[in-house]
């Protein structure tokens, strides 16, 4: 018995901890809101945040709403958080126009698809436009490719935002996430 | 001798809403329903939108969720609800007691030449707010159902949502800052205080 369940943990990927490291720092960042639509690699931060009773965890029809809401927790003097997939920015670019015009902070944790790794199509042209589309709207970029960069990467972004009162986006790379092949998983 | 069948008048609209406004919260979306409210008066509870649209109503709930004691009023027009109309959802699902959201429904798009909007084919913007789950959810045509409308906003006891038929009239614009930066600062010192400026 001992032998089988060692023999499995050993099997299983270890469960990466970033998720775990970013809700702490966004806990200590004074988060309240967390706006989303959900995307798999923000799965584990969602669940820490709906079983938080300090924070608010708003599940959006669109993503561009949680630019919106956000602006609006900043009129009142809360702080948030906007989680999507990179596919969700493309939804927000004029929405930005609000927290860009008024110097409102903006942190957003976007989870890349269509970068590394892809096996869906459809997921590249949204995926590659990501970074351009952001800085041209005038949102500040940070990239992370490392797992041990993720909660660093995510601590330096809610300082850039929250004390300089600026769009921020922190694109959590597939080399993070891992990519997926839904085509592996067809066959087996 | 006032015919009861007529159309509102958007300012005589707003006006009412924002009678005696004590320390009630407003976001006003872009075009008219801004130089509406601003034409009430302009005022650092006042945060009206030059563009964004689309963004009233959600701005409404973060202010609301943010603000939970100051009631919040959303005064917008049918083509800026429309652009985000899945908000509705959002916004019924969160269940904010102190959020009230007052669709001005020209039944067009007036900023831009006054197109005609999807209400002015009857989509029903009450019954979609119904639908999604917001209880107090109303079409209002009378003077007498805005005041109401009013005092609701002042209860604070669940989210409202009215969608108000008025005249397709085009006025004369009065206008608030345009500076987003003015526009925030102010509301967020006038909401939160000085310290507001300090972080
Ligand atoms: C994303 C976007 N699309 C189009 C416009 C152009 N536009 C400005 S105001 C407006 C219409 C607003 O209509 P409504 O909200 O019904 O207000 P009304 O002026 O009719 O009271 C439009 C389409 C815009 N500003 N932004």
């Amino acid at each position: 018995m001992a032998e089988a369940a060692k023999s499995r943990a050993e099997a299983a990927p270890a469960l990466p901890t970033w998720p775990d490291e970013i809700y702490r720092v966004l806990k200590d960042a004074g988060i309240r809101q967390v706006a989303m639509v959900p995307d798999a690699g923000h799965s584990r931060l969602i669940r820490s945040f709906e079983a938080d009773p300090e924070t608010r965890v708003v599940t959006l029809t669109t993503e561009e709403e949680g630019v919106a809401m956000l602006a609006g927790a900043w009129l009142g003097g809360e702080r948030g958080v906007l989680l999507l997939q990179s596919s969700g920015v493309g939804n927000c670019i004029n929405m930005l126009s609000l927290p860009v015009i008024c110097h409102m902070p903006l942190l957003m944790i976007v989870t890349m698809r269509g970068d590394w790794g892809e096996f869906n199509p459809w997921q590249i042209p949204m995926g590659q436009g990501t970074r351009p589309s952001l800085e041209a709207m005038g949102v500040i970029v940070n990239k992370v490719d490392e797992p041990d960069l993720v909660a660093s990467t995510v601590q330096g972004a809610a300082n850039l935002a929250f004390n300089t009162w600026k769009p921020v986006a922190v694109l959590v790379g597939q080399r993070v996430l891992g990519a997926k092949n839904f085509k592996e998983l067809a066959r087996k | 001798m006032s015919n009861p069948n007529a159309l509102l008048h958007r300012r005589d609209v707003v006006n009412e809403l924002l009678r005696d406004r004590a320390d009630l919260l407003v976001i006003a979306g872009l075009g008219a329903p801004n130089w509406d409210v601003s034409a009430a008066g302009d005022h650092p509870n006042n945060f009206p939108l030059w563009g964004a649209m689309g963004a009233a109503s959600m701005i409404g709930l973060g202010l609301a969720l943010a603000q939970p004691k100051r009631k919040v009023l959303v005064i917008t027009g049918d083509g800026e609800m429309l652009m985000n109309i899945g908000s509705l959802a959002t916004i019924a699902v969160e269940a904010p007691k102190n959020l009230t959201i007052a669709v001005l429904d020209n039944e067009r798009f007036g900023e831009t030449g006054m197109q005609k909007t999807p209400t002015a084919s009857g989509v029903d913007l009450a019954a979609i707010a119904t639908a999604c789950g917001i209880r107090t959810s109303r079409i209002v045509r009378t003077m007498a159902e805005v005041t109401e409308l009013r005092d609701l906003a002042h209860e604070g006891r669940g989210t409202v949502f009215a969608q108000i038929k008025i005249n397709p009239e085009a006025l004369v614009f009065v206008m608030p800052p345009a500076d987003g930066v003015i526009l925030t600062t102010r509301f967020r010192q006038s909401v939160l205080g000085d310290e507001a400026l300090y972080n």
